[in-house]
């Protein structure tokens, strides 16, 4: 029997290897799944699972301040997506698309951001915003200044590459054949470029989503999501918490499917002549 | 179809010149009219700025001087989709995310054509692409996409097609097929058909005309056979085939009008050239015979051309193809010339390695080179 299941193990070892790499990588999010529906009033021990109920996802924002935190959570999120990917694109198409003096210097001042340590960005821009005078107002806006920054960087490396990997004869074929620059980029550039935009916006949701040493510097008496949680857990995190963290995996989940599943049917050309 | 059908005329480039901003000069001072329904080569090696001819042509690359126009229109700073001119791109360049069919549809849609359905189907049927309308490109093969990319300019019915090396990515059957294709769509649509390539053979078998280019000049220009069996340089002479090219003397000119000749003393041996044939005023020159041209005999034995031979030669080296064979002689003076001889069977058998050989040519294929040029210039690498 045991060997059996040697041999076995011997010829798929390689699925046998993803398979425990992928459990390693979900059992985090499963046991957060599972802790959502934990009744956790029955115990003190809030870390173990205690007793199924629906209560946690039926009123999710029972935690006093934890909604208004996810709040501007999200608010921060999608404003810093916007900007950043907003300013981010248009700075990767310039580094693409035009030779101008300096530019080995911008793509290198780009990439800077990213390798940072967090702990030193947030305190320079934390002493920065005090010696502009702003010590007083820290909070959203200060947050949102911080987000767009870090994202900007992020934004411009994940455009410029697959804006770099675009055959530039495609534009010129597509003015060859009567478009003007406006029609060249939306019918042809853009389509071809978005999915690299498309990533690049998810990336800066989830890292501005996610931030929680510049912003915890930065905030004043503001609190996010992540900051919320942190202080939470000093003493018990509410049951609630894992019910975001749920929701947020099924939302990122969803996303993904949605693009792989079309992207396969773009593969296919299953789209309409016309 | 407005844009299309507006001007027609020959295409005229006059003076046309390219330098780049790095300074290298790319097309110098090129003079040209291209015939409206002729289907024209530009043939040279790489570097010799045909396709950046082309692409001033097609408004991609910016005239440094001179003009272009097509029949009275001057479309030299017209911007590309103002000008009524398309492009086969050598990579095609297809649209990767629109299907076959709305990648054709591309050019109509962009002019306003309500309603290109119609047309579309009918150049697909014309590429025999039916099949493919609803697939995208990258499921297509090679020489698919390349009738694809050539529908998608076709369609358009532009008064000047540009082709840039469009079957330089095809091997080399599919090249052969595609040589006749296009040749027969071009007769079918009668458009002006500017083919940029590096193949002379290609070139040879497609073209009404053919330019040849080099160093950003045009060499020559003519007919298929009159470039082949009259080159004006040693550069077209090795291009377009091969050629043996050997040091004579000018010693004088005899006869008059049709008939006259220039004698030419090859290392003792004196042969007569057409004076038509003739590109040199200098004392020296290049006496160009064609390999299959080259006749010869074993020593002694009679050789079917009039005038003298040259003796002395020894065969080199000897390579049997099958339909003809090809012998490497050297000459008494140490040059080596080659001889491309056909295997009707008249010889029965071939001549060995080591025999003693005569050498001779009709007159009338000979040619005289300015001794100026390199004898070396323009040889390349079967590829």
């Amino acid at each position: 029997m045991i060997t059996r299941l040697g041999s076995w193990i011997g010829k798929h070892l390689m699925l046998t290897l993803g398979i425990l790499v992928l459990i390693y990588m979900y059992v985090p999010n499963m046991i957060v799944a599972l802790m959502s529906f934990n009744d956790s009033s029955q115990s003190r021990n809030l870390y173990t699972f205690q007793a199924f109920t629906w209560d946690n996802w039926l009123n999710p924002c029972e935690p006093q301040g934890m909604c208004e935190a996810l709040q501007v959570s999200i608010s921060i999120g999608l404003l810093s997506t916007i900007v950043a990917t907003t300013i981010g694109t248009l700075a990767a198409f310039a580094l693409v698309r035009h030779r101008f003096e300096g530019r080995s210097t911008m793509n290198l001042m780009l990439f800077l951001p990213m390798a940072t340590p967090e702990i030193v960005m947030g305190s320079s821009l934390l002493a920065l915003f005090v010696a502009a005078g702003f010590g007083g107002q820290l909070g959203f806006w200060t947050i949102l200044i911080a987000h767009i920054m870090f994202n900007i960087s992020f934004v411009v490396v994940t455009v410029r590459s697959r804006l770099a990997g675009l055959d530039s004869n495609l534009e010129k074929a597509a003015s060859d054949l009567y478009a003007n620059e406006w029609q060249t980029f939306w019918r042809v550039t853009f389509p071809l470029v978005f999915p690299g935009i498309l990533a690049a916006a998810l990336l800066a949701f989830s890292l501005s989503f996610d931030d929680f040493i510049i912003t915890n510097l930065n905030s004043g008496t503001t609190v996010t999501f992540p900051m919320f949680v942190w202080g939470a857990a000093q003493r018990a995190i509410p049951m609630q918490v894992n019910v975001i963290g749920t929701l947020m995996f099924i939302i990122a989940l969803a996303i993904v499917i949605a693009g792989e599943v079309m992207s396969r049917r773009r593969a296919k050309g299953k789209a309409a002549a016309f | 179809m407005s844009l299309a059908d507006g001007v027609r005329g020959d295409l005229k480039l006059t003076g046309l010149h390219k330098r780049y901003p790095n300074g290298f000069v790319a097309v110098q001072s090129l003079d040209l009219v291209i015939p409206q329904g002729s289907f024209f080569a530009l043939l040279g090696p790489s570097g010799c700025g045909k396709t950046t001819t082309l692409r001033m042509v097609a408004g991609l690359e910016d005239v440094t001087k001179g003009s272009i126009h097509i029949g009275e229109q001057d479309i030299t700073t017209a911007k590309p989709y103002k000008r009524p001119v398309n492009t086969v791109f050598q990579n095609y360049a297809l649209f990767p995310h629109l299907t076959i069919a709305e990648n054709v549809a591309f050019g109509p849609k962009r002019r306003g054509v309500k309603d290109p359905k119609g047309s579309v189907k009918e150049i697909l049927a014309l590429t025999e692409l039916t099949e493919q309308a609803n697939k995208k490109p990258a499921q297509l093969s090679g020489g698919q996409q390349q009738r694809v990319a050539l529908a998608r300019a076709l369609i358009n019915r532009p008064d000047v097609l540009l082709l840039d090396e469009p079957l330089g990515a095809l091997d080399l059957k599919l090249r052969r097929a595609m040589q006749i294709e296009l040749k027969r769509i071009q007769e079918e649509v009668g458009l002006t058909f500017v083919h940029v390539t590096h193949d002379q053979e290609e070139a040879m078998t497609m073209a009404d005309t053919v330019a040849v280019m080099n160093e950003g000049r045009i060499e020559q220009l003519g007919a298929p056979y009159e470039l082949y069996t009259n080159p004006h340089t040693t550069f077209v002479a090795n291009f377009l085939g091969r050629t043996n090219l050997i040091k004579g003397t000018v010693l004088g000119r005899e006869g008059s009008g049709a008939d006259e000749v220039v004698k030419v003393d090859m290392h003792g041996t004196v042969a007569s050239i057409k004076a038509s044939r003739v590109h040199t005023d200098a004392k020296e020159g290049w006496v160009g015979i064609r390999p299959e041209k080259v006749l010869i005999q074993p020593e002694g034995q009679a050789i079917d051309a009039p005038g003298a031979a040259l003796s002395g030669a020894v065969v080199v080296d000897v390579s049997y193809i099958g339909v003809s064979t090809d012998y490497v002689l050297r000459m008494p003076w140490g040059q080596e010339i080659t001889c491309f001889e056909q295997n009707t069977g008249r010889r029965g058998g071939l001549i060995p390695v080591g025999t003693k050989v005569d050498v001779s040519w009709r007159p009338e294929f000979a040619f005289l080179l300015d001794s100026a040029q390199d004898a070396e210039a323009g040889i390349v690498e079967e590829d």
